[in-house]
Parts: structure tokens; C-alpha cells; sequence
């Protein structure tokens, strides 16, 4: 099992136990009612993560020259763009769709395979749609939300969306495994040291950083799926 | 004669500046300070070279006058505030501001090389709360819309909330804030803050 996969199973096994978890202490948001497990996991998560991830990711950052760190992020990003481009069309969001199928297609060709964004410099903006958000615009609730140690913050809709994307690949399609296991080591890395600015202001910013984080996540997540205009009645999710 | 009336234009014209600088729209505002601060950014070689002292300096004095600090804490704070006595919504501004200087600093410290869009301000001209959208673009990553909340006081626009893609810096410490007053009172809250900017309280 790889990474990617075993992070993905974690959280489609935690969507399944979850549901007949009794909800005992009273939950301080709605949007949380596994505060008191999700809490404990975050611990666990800050424990690996300090020890072990972000040493790494911090001299990734540190001595890993842009211009490399760039390339291998742009790889991804663009793996990205095409499934963006799927379920953004599969929540009809045409503009959007197109505009990171046009991304895939010129980055593929004119920025050698995705390795350089071209389009971003092209003007075509980047979608940033996932299976999610697609779960989303369907009218699926967000479901409770949780904390997935070594994944992060999510809730029973976006993870679900990260264990249909881990399945549908691409990465899970190639067949040479220790290639497959490295893309998957790669991917992880870059998206943990990308992450690490947000750890870091974190740090500085937020008094409790349960709160602080699980407030940013629920913000960002509804903002984006309504693209910037929050139905009043959705606000405070 | 002649030279009286150039004298009284030139007073006009003179005039005529000042109010249309006091009257500074708020889409112009941002603007303006964004680019004055990139612009330190890029070309003050302390700045490059990761100097505290100095990139606090300039988030002093390009930033923070721009921001109604007192307005801020108090939409974090939410019914609370009311319950606050003036010394204590004294020290809670003071520590919130202090709290976001760091908290701004630390952002400046990760500028590479963004572009920054801003975009045209749609609200009517007689509004006196607006919201200014600006966007950050960087190569391999989604635009992220840095919003401003703005309010007019006296005549001049500040920033009473930051919304940087979708997250208001204001509903996020609204919870924050609100789990320590529950479990501490308003001095609970104070304490805590005070303890963080104290580089302490992770």
C-alpha cells in the first residue's frame, strides 16, 4: 500500500466508524460533532507530523532550489487541473472546466509534459475543482468534520472525494510499482511542503489551532463550492 | 487683476487635490498601499535580507494606519465585546493588533513573486461599507482572492476585515476568541493573547 492510498483508506474507513460514533461531550460547532475524537487525532497528527514530516518539509523548502521545487509542484498541479476539468464538468461548471482543460493541454504540450505552467502566465486561471466540491455542487451535504491525522482537516464529503480521486489515478494506473510508489512519495512530499507556509502562519496566528484551523478549513471549502457568493443561509457552515 | 484670478485657480485647483485625496476611493486605497509595500518589498535590501526590526516598520507605518484596529476586535469579540469593560477592550485591541503585526510580518516573509490583480469596485458611490477584491496570482497555484471589509469614518476608508480566499480573518478569531471567554472570562481571553505574543502559548 502506498501513502496516497493508505492516507485515502484512513479517511473512507473514518467516514464509515464515525457514523455510529456517539456524540457525547457537547459539541462547540455544529459542523463538529466529533470535536472530542477529532481533537485527540489532531494531537496524534501534531505529534508525527512535528517529530517526523516537518523537519523535512521545512529543509525541502529550505534547500531544495525553487526552480527544482517548482517543476515537480507544476507536475502535480497539473495532474490536478485535469481532474479539476472532470468534476468541474460534472458539476457543470463549464467556464471553469474549460479553462483547466485548456491549462492541461497547453501545459502538457508548450510546458514540457507540465512541467512549466504556461497557462498561468497565459492568463487562463487555475480551477482548483475536486470531487469535493463536484460531491458538493450536487447538493450532498459536508457532513461532519474531521481530523484525519498525517491528511489533515476534511470533512465526510471531501474525503470521500480524496478516496474517489486516489482510486481514479492517475498515479494509482501506473504499473511499475516502485515508479508508482515513488510518484506517490514525490506527490506527498510536495503537497506537505507547500502546506508548510500555512503551518507556519498557523503557528504565529492562532491562538487554539484546532479552532483556527478547523474555522479556515470550513470557510475555505464553503467559499470556494459557491465560488465567492455564500448563500446567506450557508455562511455559518 | 489678471494675476488675482490665477492666484484664486491655483488656490482652487490646490483644494480641489486635497479633497480628492481625503476622499481617496477604497479600491484606489488598496491599491495604492499594496503597491507601495510590494514595491519596499522588492527594493529595500533589509527587507530581502529578512530583517524583522524593519519589515515590522513598514507593516507600522504603510499598513496599520489603514486598519480601524478598535472595529476589528470588536466584530471578533461578537456580543462579548458589550460585556468588556473600556480598559479591558483597551488591552484586547492592543493584543490584537499585536497579534496580527506578527501574524502579517510572517506573511510578508513568504512573498516571492505574486502579481497582484485588483479588481473594479462594484458598489455604489454613496455606499460607506465596501468590500475591495483583490487577487494574487502565482505560477502552479489556483488565484487567491485577498478581500478587503472597508468602512468609511470621518471621511477616510479603513480595513476592518481580511478575507484571503474565502477565510475572514474576523470569523476565524470569532470562534477563537469566543472558546476562551467560555472557559476564562474576557481576562481569560486577554491572558491568552497576551501569553501568544509573548512567543509562548502554542
Amino acid at each position: 500500500m502506498t501513502a496516497v492510498f493508505r492516507r485515502a483508506c484512513a479517511v473512507g474507513a473514518f467516514a464509515l466508524t464515525l457514523g455510529g460514533c456517539a456524540t457525547t461531550a457537547g459539541p462547540m460547532s455544529s459542523a463538529d460533532p466529533y470535536e472530542p475524537w477529532n481533537r485527540s487525532m489532531f494531537e496524534v497528527h501534531q505529534a508525527i507530523d512535528g517529530t517526523f514530516i516537518r523537519p523535512v518539509a521545512k529543509a525541502y523548502n529550505e534547500y531544495m532550489p525553487a526552480p527544482v521545487r517548482d517543476t515537480i509542484h507544476n507536475f502535480f498541479s497539473n495532474i490536478d487541473d485535469l481532474f479539476s476539468a472532470i468534476t468541474g464538468l460534472a458539476s457543470g461548471r463549464m467556464d471553469q472546466a474549460g479553462h483547466d482543460l485548456g491549462r492541461v493541454i497547453i501545459n502538457t504540450l508548450a510546458g514540457f509534459g507540465g512541467l512549466i505552467d504556461v497557462a498561468t502566465s497565459g492568463g487562463i486561471p487555475k480551477g482548483n475543482w475536486d470531487y469535493g466540491l463536484m460531491f458538493g455542487a450536487w447538493g450532498i451535504p459536508q457532513g461532519p468534520y474531521l481530523f484525519v491525522p498525517l491528511w489533515g482537516p476534511t470533512t465526510v464529503r471531501d474525503g470521500t472525494g480524496a478516496v474517489a480521486r486516489a482510486f481514479t489515478g492517475p498515479i494509482s494506473f501506473v504499473s511499475d510499482v516502485p515508479t508508482r510508489n515513488i510518484m506517490y512519495g514525490v506527490a506527498v512530499g510536495d503537497a506537505r511542503a507547500q502546506a508548510e507556509p500555512t503551518y507556519d502562519m498557523i503557528d504565529k496566528a492562532a491562538i487554539d489551532k484546532y479552532t483556527f484551523i478547523r474555522r479556515s478549513y470550513l470557510q475555505r471549502r464553503n467559499y470556494m463550492l459557491y465560488d465567492g457568493k455564500i448563500p446567506p443561509d450557508k455562511e455559518d457552515e | 487683476m489678471k494675476r488675482l484670478s490665477k492666484a484664486v485657480v491655483a488656490l482652487m485647483v490646490a483644494a480641489f487635490a486635497l479633497a480628492a485625496n481625503a476622499q481617496e476611493a477604497p479600491d484606489a486605497l488598496v491599491k495604492r498601499v499594496t503597491q507601495e509595500v510590494v514595491g519596499i518589498i522588492k527594493s529595500d535590501p533589509k527587507v530581502q535580507a529578512g530583517d524583522q526590526a524593519r519589515i515590522r516598520e513598514v507593516i507600522e507605518t504603510k499598513l496599520l494606519p489603514n486598519f480601524d484596529f478598535e472595529r476589528m476586535t470588536a466584530l471578533a469579540m461578537g456580543r462579548n465585546w458589550r460585556t468588556a469593560t473600556p480598559e479591558q477592550q483597551k488591552q484586547l485591541v492592543e493584543q490584537f493588533r499585536t497579534l496580527l503585526v506578527r501574524t502579517y510580518s510572517g506573511a510578508l516573509n513568504q512573498y516571492r513573486d505574486q502579481t497582484f490583480d485588483f479588481k473594479p469596485l462594484r458598489a455604489d458611490s454613496n455606499s460607506s461599507d465596501v468590500i475591495v477584491k483583490t487577487e494574487v496570482v502565482r505560477s502552479g497555484q489556483a488565484p487567491v482572492q485577498i478581500d478587503y471589509g472597508m468602512e468609511r469614518k470621518d471621511g477616510t476608508w479603513k480595513a476592518y476585515d481580511v478575507i484571503v480566499g474565502g477565510v475572514s480573518l474576523v470569523t476565524n478569531y470569532r470562534d477563537e476568541f469566543s472558546s476562551q471567554i467560555q472557559s476564562g472570562g474576557v481576562d481569560g481571553l486577554i491572558k491568552a493573547l497576551t501569553t501568544k505574543n509573548a512567543g509562548g502559548g502554542k
